[in-house]
């Protein structure tokens, strides 16, 4: 194929990298869990970038899998700062921080 | 890159004639058509050197007046926000035109004259993926406006169209069932033969033949073959384009204009435009899909090329037959579009938690009746022909 | 370069842009989640260029065009106007691990062996809805329904977990 698979999984791997920093470095709770979507795409991606080169489509399967489990992932994480912010006013991941009362 | 010169012909012939052409005049239709069922003249004022013409100028003066008015942007808003919505709102509903064919294919030659911008393998997926991303202009203006009323308006808004989007893609399984297929040229294609209505009895063996009731026939347009699908696709459409009956998101008498609200000058004409634009495209699918597209009921393309060809030839022919279904499927469309308007001043506004719990707890339930019964009789009919 | 090239590198290239600019945003929720909107429609024309017609499809109808917009509905029904956690070196902090996270990944590449299998020839309707059809339903029909008892726990517990209690 024109696109070398290097590439492709070179581009996934930095968007990986970037959705960790996100995960990591962020204190909004909203915006964690976009990051960890962006990590959830960067994986997509390498399915499909090997799919590609290796012809199964058992590759786009699983990127099925992945959404599906993003889906349900992304509707119980947000369940759960809509109780959060109901609780404390806050989606500052800092003041759920417990056990450092 | 001589590809290319085909593909932007026909991609300019498609906006000018839906955008430029179509979605003016739309406003025209509005007036008027709302004017008659309401016994009364309509906007008709508008004139140039004292000449009215049956108000059809007054679209040029929305649009003078519009581009002419001042851009507010209200303190506190989001600017960068602000100026994106309208875009976000306009953009998904015209690249909507880029697969919907208003013509079959035709053959000059050497050369092949497809009449549609791009043949998808997957198009009605991507009809529903643009779909998707307008959700996006409404969600953001309401944000991007600083405003309590326009932050309700587009709270509402979003949850209508995505739950109504589900619903738009159940209703159309039906149809996949039945045309084997997702590309909606290969469906205007499957619309263009007939079938004997008493075709079953044979069979199914009732009878041994059907004689004389055999000349009995439909066109095997999507309607006849999955009419449930087309009311429920029909009313899920209109809801997406936030069209009265379900414009509670805009609605004009409870929360001013929704999300409408902070919105003057070109970007309101954006809003108004991309809604009438979709009310074009709401046309255009629905023919495509359930009204045989760009075919004649009856007359299919071979049959016009054979008919024409002893007298002109096959060029003329093939032309002829192109334009014959360009004009068919344009027709279909104003149809489609008068339908619109129709129900648009006829139904009252249903209050919020109505319009969400129709599609939650009616049509998608019908939906997937609508899945099984038509998995279950085409089963049916492969088992019985076996 | 041939047409599909340009298409993957450009919009690779806005992919990480827009990443990027979700990350690093700190003042404005919803930007954050437009870039993240931006970055999936990139990433589903990656798709399309990857043959992945289908996936492509799906990525737009469901992650940019619902689970993104659940993020927006939340943000805007907590009025999170602006994100103001940030201390005054925050950014050079993520600026900082971006740089590194990013040089990782270079470093990483350079540790891939260039001998990945090879890359072998593909029928022409690989990735259509046809073929990834075929596949779902002969060979992965358990993990299919197992997957919509999934979505159905999920919506179950996303009704609970925000329901009001009633005291």
């Amino acid at each position: 194929m024109e696109i070398p698979l290097e590439h492709v999984i070179g581009l996934s791997v930095m968007l990986f990298a970037i959705g960790m920093v996100g995960a990591l470095t962020r204190r909004n709770l909203i915006v964690i869990l976009m990051s960890i979507e962006l990590m959830l795409n960067a994986a997509n991606l390498a399915f499909v970038g090997f799919a590609r080169a290796w012809n199964s489509v058992d590759g786009h399967i699983f990127v099925l899998m992945v959404i599906m489990v993003a889906a349900a992932e992304v509707a119980v994480g947000l369940g759960i700062v809509i109780a959060l912010f109901r609780n404390r006013e806050s989606v500052n991941v800092e003041d759920v921080s417990l056990l450092r009362w | 890159m001589e590809a290319l010169l085909p593909v932007l012909i026909k991609t300019l012939f498609i906006i000018i004639v839906a955008v430029a052409a179509f979605a003016p005049v739309i406003t025209w239709v509005e007036r008027k058509q709302s004017a008659v069922m309401q016994d009364r003249i309509g906007a008709n004022r508008a004139d140039i050197a004292g000449i009215t013409v049956l108000g059809l100028l007054h679209p040029l003066a929305d649009v003078i007046k519009l581009l002419t008015k001042e851009d507010v942007v209200p303190t506190g808003a989001n600017r960068a926000l602000h100026l994106m919505a309208p875009l976000i709102a306009a953009i998904p509903v015209i690249a909507s035109f880029g697969v919907i064919p208003y013509g079959g294919t035709y053959h000059f030659g050497d050369t092949t004259v497809n009449l549609v911008v791009a043949d998808l393998d997957w198009g009605i997926l991507y009809i529903f993926a643009i779909a998707s991303i307008a959700t996006y202009g409404t969600v953001i203006a309401g944000w991007a406006s600083n405003n309590n009323w326009s932050l309700l308006g587009s709270l509402r808004a979003s949850a209508q169209m995505i739950s109504y989007e589900v619903t738009m893609g159940l209703s159309l399984v039906g149809i996949f069932m039945c045309f084997q297929t997702l590309r909606l040229t290969d469906m205007g294609v499957a619309q263009d033969s007939t079938f004997r209505i008493f075709g079953f009895l044979e069979h199914l063996g009732l009878v041994d033949s059907i004689g004389f009731l055999g000349h009995l026939t439909l066109p095997t347009w999507g309607i006849i073959l999955q009419p449930l699908a087309f009311v429920l696709f029909l009313t899920c459409v209109m809801a997406e384009n936030k069209r009265p009956p379900f414009d509670l998101p805009e609605g004009e008498s409870e929360i001013i204009a929704g999300y409408f609200l902070e919105y003057s000058g070109m970007r309101f004409g954006l809003f108004y435009m991309s809604e009438f634009i979709e009310v074009v495209v709401i046309g255009a699918l629905v023919t495509a899909i359930f009204l045989g597209g760009w075919t004649i009921p009856w007359l299919s393309q071979a049959d016009i090329i054979g008919g024409v060809t002893p007298i002109f030839g096959v060029g003329v022919a093939t032309g002829l037959c192109m334009i014959l279904h360009v004009l068919t499927f344009f027709l279909k469309v104003i149809i489609m579009i008068w339908l619109q308007m129709q129900i648009r001043w006829t139904l009252p506004r249903p209050r919020y938690d109505q319009v969400m719990d129709l599609c939650w707890k009616v049509m998608l339930p019908l939906s997937l009746l609508n899945i099984l019964v038509t998995g279950a009789v085409i089963l049916w009919i492969q088992g019985a022909k076996a | 370069m041939s047409a599909p090239a340009v298409f993957f590198y450009l919009f690779g290239a806005a992919a990480v842009i827009s990443a990027l600019a979700m990350v690093l945003n700190v003042r404005n929720t919803v930007a954050s989640a437009m870039s993240l909107v931006v970055t999936m429609i990139a990433l589903a024309v990656v798709y399309v260029v990857l043959d992945a017609h289908l996936v492509a499809a799906l990525q737009i109808m469901v992650y940019a065009g619902a689970i993104v917009v659940v993020f927006l509905f939340v943000v805007m029904l907590l009025n999170l106007r602006r994100d103001a956690f940030s201390r005054p070196r925050e950014r050079l902090t993520k600026l900082a691990g971006v740089v590194f996270a990013l040089g990782g990944a270079f470093a990483f590449l350079q540790l891939v062996p260039k001998s990945l299998p090879t890359v072998q020839a593909i029928p022409a309707d690989f990735g259509s809805y046809a073929a990834v059809g075929r596949a779902l339903y002969h060979d992965f029909v358990l993990p299919f329904e197992v997957s919509s008892l999934l979505l159905l726990a999920a919506i179950v517990g996303a009704v609970v977990l925000a329901k009001r209690r009633i005291s």
